[in-house]
């Protein structure tokens, strides 16, 4: 059923905006694009920072997909939990995303004291 | 303490104290002063304890057992043997005459010698077997203990003179080096006196051994001893195969003994000398086996030699009874006296007997094993000196003494025949030899001679009693003449003469020496050692002959020896000490010796005239020995295979009749040849040269030693030689051949292997391993450190990964 209804989702996507209510698959095609732009962003920003910038756009891409599967509506009913475990790995993957950025930081830091850049083409070093 | 536990103490201790010393000089050796030389004064203090040991063990045996004049047979006339040894004997021929008949037939059963005899530690037990190291001492070891020990004492302070020269290094000038020097070599004093006290360690094993099995054991020592001295300048040629001369002979005749130990082991079970206890239970020992006391030790075969030559007859009736065998033991035990009474086990005992006699004829140097002895005096005057008197030959004639009770009376008559043809043959030879050492050697192979001559014909107590009298002369000569040689530095006595003016302590010594040896003496009253010895020798053989005309020849031989013994001693005296010199370089040079060789001289030269004295009273060594007389030999006896050989009793020979007779034969025998050695060499009236051209064919044959050595060499080393040099050949063509040929094939295999190893085998491996190394390299291409790349490779992989999921998973999303 669930397969179904996702279909029928991106079909109605399909045949015109807006004219069906906001539904999971909406969600799906937020998370995607912001993937997708995360992932270009990653490879195609040489500053460092951009992509770091990128794997924040890949990770929030991610958490829109947890919180849209967790929807009500692809769930069946008696399910035994509470219907939040997309929201709560949501937020672990924020929590996460904290921390990495923070290593990630402190490494382009250390990065930009030993080469004064943070371009990341430069960032050879470990190659094989 | 008793005597019976004092004696072997002494003694052992006195036996041990040379091995400690030995031991010593071996490990503590070199660093005992400088060059080692306090090594001379661990040996002689060693020696010497012994000495003191076995003099101390002397005066207890005569404190215990007062030497008296013997008394035969309980006529109460003591006189018959003294009249052998009494110098003061005159009164007591007259005498010997008036029971001279009473003498004749007296028949001297019981009689038992007094002998203490125990075990030390036993070395093997099974059966009635028992391998000990154990003593036997009667007065005859007492006295060997003490003559052996005097004379190693004068020799180890002689030689701790004459081995001077071994104290620093030596330039060997008889050894020749390829590069035309001469052999330079470090001083071996040490090991000179080392070998020296092993050697006196060895022989007094001998003496004291209470079983053949030890007497064997220290034999082979003696052996070996000698090796090392007489090899002593091993660097030269002639010394080392002297060395190796003597042992090799020495091992013919030992291959003989052994033959006689297996023969005594195989039928009686046991090799000691006396009654002994075999895990608690007394066990007889040889010497009661074959002369029993319920048989008042007449000799007989043993019970077990019985049986074992009648073993067919044994083994019949054991199958006949094999139901009941004690009934069998008890039906051979019945059969035994039968058995014997057909001589039955004759030949055992005679084999037996023949035997231990080889072993003799070996380290006595008798013929036809005399070859070693002139060889030995390679060796260092000293080892000459101990070897030629009191040890090595000395053991031989002491055996056959020890195990007289054991010999058959046609043993005994081989004995004899084998004394005469040595006696013979060896005075021949020293009649022309002109080594001074030589002489001396071949004078001591004819001495032997006379001592088993003497104790084959019946004269147990004569034989003995010259073992001991030549070996305090003979000792004396050899150490005169290291003195000679060590002035002189040559062995050539045609360089010699004239020496009495330079050296009157030697010259005088060695003429006492001559004098004892020849048996000089005033006929009835009084002479020297060898007078009383050899007159008893002669006395013996006389009345052998007389009792055996068949055999007179041995008597004529005896006396034949006698004068060509005189000759000899006295043409080597007057060559060497009298007239004028030969040679003025080595007269200018010679110098009497120092004092510590010259005092063993003066010792020895001493003993060598009143060793064979008996005292007023009778104590001498002639008496002593008589304690020790072997029980039953005091009757003589007859023989089996010789039927006609009677042996005589020796107390027969104390006979006034014969005992004149012997005495003047032996006087004017000496007389005659020290009278001939002076008209040649004194006044010159006769030409050595002339007598030699004149038989001429014969003087060849003498001086070349009758060509034993040549004769020998063709008929025994000549074919070893080939047989030996066959096998070795044999061994390198063919054997060494074959297996050279295997290892080649193996080696080729072994080729091929190697190359498939190497190539098949590591080749896959390494071309695995390089292949890998090569892939590795490639990949690591792909390691940009780009992290664009690297997101792009996820991205793409991602993607293809889905490409692939969804197309191998294409039916799987159909449902």
């Amino acid at each position: 059923m669930n397969i179904v209804s996702l279909s029928a989702g991106c079909c109605l996507f399909a045949t015109g905006p807006l004219t069906e209510p906001v539904g999971v698959v909406h969600y799906l095609i937020v998370g995607a694009i912001l993937f997708t732009a995360g992932v270009v962003c990653m490879a195609l920003k040489r500053n460092a920072l951009g992509v770091l910038m990128g794997i924040e756009l890949v990770l929030n891409g991610a958490n829109l997909n947890f919180v849209a599967f967790s929807s009500p509506y692809l769930r069946g009913a008696g399910s035994a939990t509470l219907g939040l475990d997309g929201q709560v790995i949501a937020l672990f993957v924020i929590l996460l995303a904290a921390a990495e950025a923070a290593v990630a930081l402190a490494i382009t830091l250390n990065f930009y004291n030993n080469h004064s850049t943070v371009d990341i083409d430069r960032a050879d070093d470990l190659k094989g | 303490m008793d005597l019976e536990s004092l004696l072997p103490m002494l003694l052992g201790l006195a036996w041990l104290t040379p091995l400690a010393s030995f031991v010593a000089i071996l490990f503590f050796g070199p660093r005992m002063g400088p060059h080692g030389r306090n090594a001379a004064w661990v040996a002689t203090a060693a020696i010497a304890t012994s000495f003191v040991l076995s003099l101390a063990a002397f005066v207890f045996w005569l404190a215990h057992h007062p030497v008296q004049a013997v008394d035969h047979g309980g006529h109460g006339s003591s006189h018959a043997a003294a009249a052998s040894a009494n110098p003061f004997r005159t009164v007591a021929l007259a005498d010997a005459d008036a029971h001279a008949d009473e003498h004749g037939n007296a028949t001297h059963a019981g009689h038992s010698p007094t002998a203490y005899s125990g075990d030390w530690y036993t070395l093997y037990q099974g059966g009635r077997l028992k391998l000990s190291i154990g003593w036997y001492i009667d007065a005859l070891t007492v006295l060997m203990f003490v003559m052996i020990t005097f004379i190693a004492t004068c020799i180890h302070i002689y030689a701790s003179g004459y081995m001077h020269d071994e104290l620093h290094d030596v330039t060997d000038h008889e050894v020749h080096l390829a590069d035309g020097h001469h052999l330079h070599r470090p001083g071996r004093f040490c090991r000179f006196f080392q070998a020296l006290s092993l050697f006196c360690f060895s022989m007094l094993g001998i003496v004291i051994a209470g079983n053949l099995a030890m007497v064997f054991i220290f034999w082979e020592l003696v052996g070996i001893c000698s090796w090392f001295l007489i090899g002593f300048y091993f660097e030269r040629q002639s010394a080392s195969t002297a060395a190796n001369k003597a042992f090799i002979v020495n091992r013919i005749g030992d291959f003989g003994m052994l033959i006689g130990l297996m023969a005594l082991w195989g039928a009686l079970g046991t090799l000691h000398f006396a009654d002994h206890s075999v895990q608690g239970e007394q066990q007889p020992g040889l010497f009661s086996l074959v002369r029993p006391a319920a048989t008042g030790h007449a000799l007989q075969v043993p019970d077990g030699m019985v049986a074992f030559a009648a073993a067919d007859d044994v083994g019949r009736i054991a199958r006949a009874h094999s139901d009941d065998p004690a009934a069998g033991v008890h039906e051979v035990a019945g059969k035994i006296d039968g058995w014997r009474n057909l001589g039955v086990g004759q030949w055992l005992l005679f084999v037996a007997g023949i035997g231990i006699f080889c072993g003799c004829v070996g380290k006595s140097a008798q013929f036809p094993l005399f070859v070693w002895l002139p060889d030995a005096m390679e060796g260092p005057t000293p080892v000459s000196a101990l070897v030629h008197s009191a040890t090595m030959v000395a053991a031989g004639v002491y055996l056959v003494g020890r195990f007289y009770p054991v010999l058959t009376p046609d043993v005994l008559l081989v004995i004899a025949y084998v004394g005469a043809i040595t006696l013979f043959i060896s005075a021949t030879i020293a009649l022309v030899a002109n080594d001074i050492k030589r002489v001396l050697a071949y004078s001591t192979v004819s001495q032997l001679g006379y001592m088993m001559l003497a104790l084959g014909v019946g004269g147990w107590l004569a034989g003995l009693f010259h073992l001991v009298t030549h070996a305090f002369f003979k000792s004396l000569l050899f150490l005169c003449s290291g003195s000679v040689i060590h002035a002189c530095h040559t062995n050539d006595m045609r360089k010699m003469g004239g020496l009495a003016k330079v050296m009157p302590w030697t010259a005088g010594t060695m003429l006492v020496g001559c004098l004892a040896i020849i048996g000089a003496g005033i006929p009835f009253v009084i002479g020297t050692s060898g007078y009383y010895s050899k007159d008893s020798i002669l006395a013996q053989a006389l009345s052998f002959s007389q009792a055996n005309p068949a055999h007179s020849i041995l008597y004529w031989a005896v006396a034949g020896g006698a004068l060509l013994t005189a000759f000899y001693m006295f043409r080597l005296w007057f060559m060497t000490f009298a007239g004028s010199p030969r040679d003025h370089h080595i007269a200018e040079h010679a110098h009497e010796s120092p004092q510590v060789m010259v005092a063993p001289l003066i010792a020895l030269a001493v003993m060598a005239v009143v060793a064979g004295w008996t005292l007023p009273g009778g104590f001498g060594i002639a008496n002593l020995l008589e304690q020790a007389r072997p029980a039953g030999t005091d009757v003589g006896g007859a023989g089996y295979f010789f039927s006609t050989l009677r042996i005589p009793a020796e107390h027969e020979s104390h006979v006034g009749a014969i005992h004149i007779t012997a005495t003047m034969t032996a006087f004017l025998t000496a007389a005659a040849g020290v009278l001939l050695a002076a008209l040649m060499y004194v006044w010159k009236l006769i030409s050595p040269g002339m007598v030699a051209a004149m038989f001429r064919p014969l003087y060849t044959l003498l001086s070349n030693r009758w060509y034993f050595d040549e004769i020998y060499h063709a008929l025994f080393v000549s074919p070893v030689l080939a047989v030996a040099s066959l096998a070795s050949n044999t061994d390198r063509g063919v054997i060494d051949r074959f297996i050279d040929g295997v290892a080649w094939a193996a080696r080729q295999v072994a080729g091929i292997d190697a190359w498939i190893d190497r190539t098949i085998v590591d080749g896959l491996v390494n071309a695995t391993a390089n292949a890998t190394w090569n892939t590795g390299l490639e990949l690591k291409k792909l390691q940009t450190g780009h992290l664009r790349q690297y997101v792009m490779f996820i991205v793409m992989g991602t993607v293809a990964l889905f490409v692939l999921a969804s197309l191998l998973l294409r039916n799987s999303f159909a449902g």
